[in-house]
């Protein structure tokens, strides 16, 4: 084992004073002891699990669940491409092919001299502005050839990313229709101070009366958790705002924490204050790392206008502040008791339910886990009252709901509408035409047809975390499931054997597909494992998983009928080729040295 | 009225990159054997020698898929098989003689018959009598359509009793609790 560096060791050690050497910070310690090296050698891990009183096999288990810890160099520029059916219908591949030509480099392997490594990532939540990538965890959008170039150039010649032209790393919010949330102009702590007024059960009737349901896309109502949380015994209680927005096709958070922070802390706190909570977390995706800063930022300002703290407003006992805790590329953490994990400083494997966070969640205790637009809009609550929330939108959804809408149409961006607006209305303002299909709630969500564009966004008909991917006549659906299950395959945590077998297999059944060998047989097979994902999985993305290629089995049938090469069963793989290699070491070539790959050409 | 007796229902086996471990546990089923017969006739199989398999109900193919000959008995096996049914681990999953797959193809063969201890002057066969080894072991589900499955190293006697039993039954073969159960 190699010996580490004093000046390394003298880091680490900074680090690991810094987070008071909890075994819960270990993923943040990960994170950090990672700068120093631009990856996690073994001895690094070996120095941190001693210093953490944690086995090492502990810390070896997290450093490898996480996507974006590396065991391995990955090299001084760590080029990621993100690789959403949005980033791909923009020509992402052929951008990465030709940033790797101009680099001497293999896709996914170092280079020689150890300067650069390009592959691709999940979904990075800039759908809006594709194709993207992320350098070294900041993020670039707009890709084209002529970006690419100058960042060959720029990798080449070495330059310190500071150094990189500023422009590369604009992100804009694209916002395009304000509605109550987005219309709002707050000045911070407002909200607070109307709930302050009304006192901890006075706040809570209100929100009871709102009717406000989870915005994370499973619609669970806001008040019941909160009220669960404050009435279940242990404390100190805790605050999580989810701002893990992995799924793909969806970046409404990414504006909210970018244009709205102050309304999703303040957020926070109302949930504090109803709740009595005492400690916050917001779980920011490692995508949206570039945040950090700025966020940090909120926070102070808001310590220092006593809106976070020791008795906040005034109020005895409302003490309550907020920490940020990065993650690390891991989709499965956006599933809220996989993210308590990951809080935790462990992989991020789901846990089982009940119990439930709000009675046991992070370490133990009562905890409220809430979606980054959730939590925004409580503000409206606090200021408006539940009543006139619950006027808004429809029956059962009250409110307006963000859209992130991406793929083809003129005008991708952020759409907030009142629940209730129909798909056509969606697809009218976005400057969508030639529509084939909407894949709504990302990947695991809902892809609607033509037929089906009448229907409206809401919980009672087409319930949706804000994914809203567009794809025109030009578009083949079969390759949209595709990439979706090569997302699920990539994401699955591994945990249980349904999900961690069940995804890889449906991923081969559309790989077989896609290489020209689909036959009958693999549709029955695809169904057959589309059911077993669906009923056995341990957690919602292996039951998830099947729901891009049951939908478009079902709605676009021939895109996966036209690659069936025959109607009974084929071979994944060419039988004559895999006897090339023994006819090549016995120099045979007789006809009993081939195969004939269909079996009626040998009777 | 009498009805006629049910036709006996023909049953052909083989043993592709297999140990023979699964027919072995075949004949486990002991005395059931004689029930057995009462209700099936062997068509190609170790234990009645024929050599081609001809139209049948049940095929029972015991290993994976190993070499060119191993494709054409399967193949043969599923045209002439109603029901193509994959005995023991081996058929399922490859198996252990799937264990060569990490290891390319020459460097098995050149450890085998040139480079083995006590070896001299030797060469990898290539008598045309001799089968060419695929590149990779493959269970046989990736060469041909198989209906069933039945796990095990080896699958249990009385697993194999109650699969074929549920199958001449007419029921939808199911094992479950100790007959998936292995130590």
């Amino acid at each position: 084992m190699s010996v580490l560096p004093s000046s390394v060791v003298a880091s680490l050690d900074d680090i690991l004073l810094r987070h008071r050497h909890q075994a819960t910070e270990l993923l943040q310690i990960l994170i950090q002891a990672q700068q120093i090296e631009g990856w996690l050698p073994a001895a690094t891990l070996t120095h941190i699990a001693a210093a953490l009183g944690l086995p090492r096999a502990r810390v070896e288990g997290v450093a490898g669940f996480y996507s974006f810890l590396y065991t391995q160099p990955v090299g001084r520029y760590r080029v990621l491409f993100s690789d959403n059916i949005t980033d791909r219908m923009l020509g992402n591949a052929e951008l990465l092919d030709a940033l790797c030509r101009k680099l001497w480099i293999e896709p996914g392997h170092l280079s020689e001299d150890g300067l650069v490594s390009v592959t691709t990532t999940s979904c990075t939540g800039l759908c809006d502005q594709g194709p993207a990538m992320l350098v070294n965890g900041r993020a670039i959008g707009q890709l084209s050839h002529r970006r690419i170039n100058e960042i060959a150039e720029l990798i080449r010649q070495q330059r310190p990313l500071e150094l990189w032209p500023a422009e590369y790393f604009q992100i804009d919010d694209n916002i395009r229709r304000r509605d109550a949330l987005l219309g709002l102009d707050m000045p911070p702590g407002a909200a607070l101070q109307a709930a302050v007024a009304r006192g901890r059960d006075g706040w809570l009737a209100e929100m009871q009366a709102s009717n406000l349901r989870g915005r994370g896309g499973a619609g669970f109502a806001t008040a019941v958790k909160w009220a669960s949380a404050k009435n279940a015994p242990g404390a100190p209680k805790v605050i999580v705002c989810n701002a893990d927005e992995g799924e793909p096709g969806t970046f409404k958070d990414r504006v909210l924490l970018n244009s709205f922070a102050d309304l999703v802390f303040e957020g926070m706190s109302l949930a504090a204050w109803a709740v009595g909570a005492s400690q916050g977390f917001l779980y920011l995706r490692g995508e949206y790392r570039y945040l950090l800063p700025q966020l940090e930022a909120v926070l102070a300002r808001r310590r220092a206008a006593g809106l976070l703290g020791t008795g906040i407003l005034g109020q005895a006992g409302f003490d309550f502040d907020i920490a940020i805790h990065l993650g690390a590329g891991a989709y499965v953490c956006g599933e809220e008791s996989a993210l308590i994990e990951s809080l935790e400083g462990k992989r991020g494997t789901p846990r089982i339910r009940p119990p439930f966070p709000v009675t046991k969640g992070y370490l133990g205790r009562p905890t409220v886990v809430n979606n980054v637009e959730t939590l925004a809009k409580t503000c409206l609550i606090a200021l408006g009252g539940g009543e006139a929330f619950a006027a808004t939108g429809t029956a059962q959804s009250a409110g307006t709901k963000l859209l992130s809408i991406s793929g083809d149409c003129a005008m991708p961006g952020i759409y907030e509408y009142p629940f209730g607006v129909p798909i056509s209305r969606v697809l009218e303002d976005c400057g969508a035409s030639d529509t084939q299909a909407v894949q709504v709630g990302g990947a695991s969500g809902i892809c609607l047809a033509g037929y089906e564009f009448h229907r409206r966004i809401a919980y009672e008909d087409v319930p949706t975390a804000g994914a809203f991917m567009i794809f025109d006549g030009t578009r083949d659906l079969f390759d949209v499931a595709r990439a979706f299950v090569h997302f699920f395959a990539h994401e699955s945590c591994g945990f249980c054997t349904p999900c961690r077998v069940g995804t890889s297999l449906l991923k081969g059944f559309m790989d077989k597909l896609a290489d020209g060998h689909g036959a009958q047989a693999d549709l029955a097979d695809i169904d057959w494992l589309d059911r077993l994902l669906k009923n056995a999985s341990h957690c919602g993305l292996g039951s998830a998983a099947p729901n891009p290629v049951i939908d478009t089995l079902q709605k676009f049938r021939p895109a996966y009928e036209r690659r069936l090469v025959s109607l009974d069963f084929e071979p994944a793989f060419d039988l004559d080729a895999a006897l090339a290699e023994a006819r090549q070491l016995t120099g045979r070539d007789d006809s009993g040295a081939h195969l004939k790959t269909h079996e009626e050409d040998e009777k | 009225m009498n009805s006629p007796s049910p036709r006996k229902l023909r049953v052909a086996t083989a043993s592709l990159a297999g140990c023979f471990g699964c027919h072995m546990s075949f004949l486990d089923i002991d005395e059931h054997l004689f029930e057995l017969v009462e209700l099936i006739e062997f068509d190609r199989s170790p234990l009645t020698d024929i050599k081609d398999v001809g139209p049948c109900d049940i095929g029972l193919i015991e290993g994976g898929v190993c070499n060119a000959e191993n494709v054409h008995v399967l193949r043969e096996f599923r045209r002439n098989c109603k029901t193509l049914i994959a005995l023991g681990a081996c058929a399922v999953n490859g198996g252990l003689p799937a264990q060569r797959n990490h290891i390319p193809l020459a460097e098995c063969l050149r450890e085998v018959y040139q480079f083995r201890d006590g070896v001299a002057n030797g060469q990898i066969p290539n008598d045309p009598e001799l089968p060419l080894p695929l590149d990779k072991v493959r269970p046989i589900h990736e060469v041909v359509r198989v209906d069933y499955f039945i796990p095990g190293c080896p699958p249990s006697g009385p697993a194999i009793w109650k699969f074929l039993t549920d199958l001449l039954a007419g029921r939808t073969p199911r094992l479950s609790g100790g007959l998936l159960h292995y130590d």
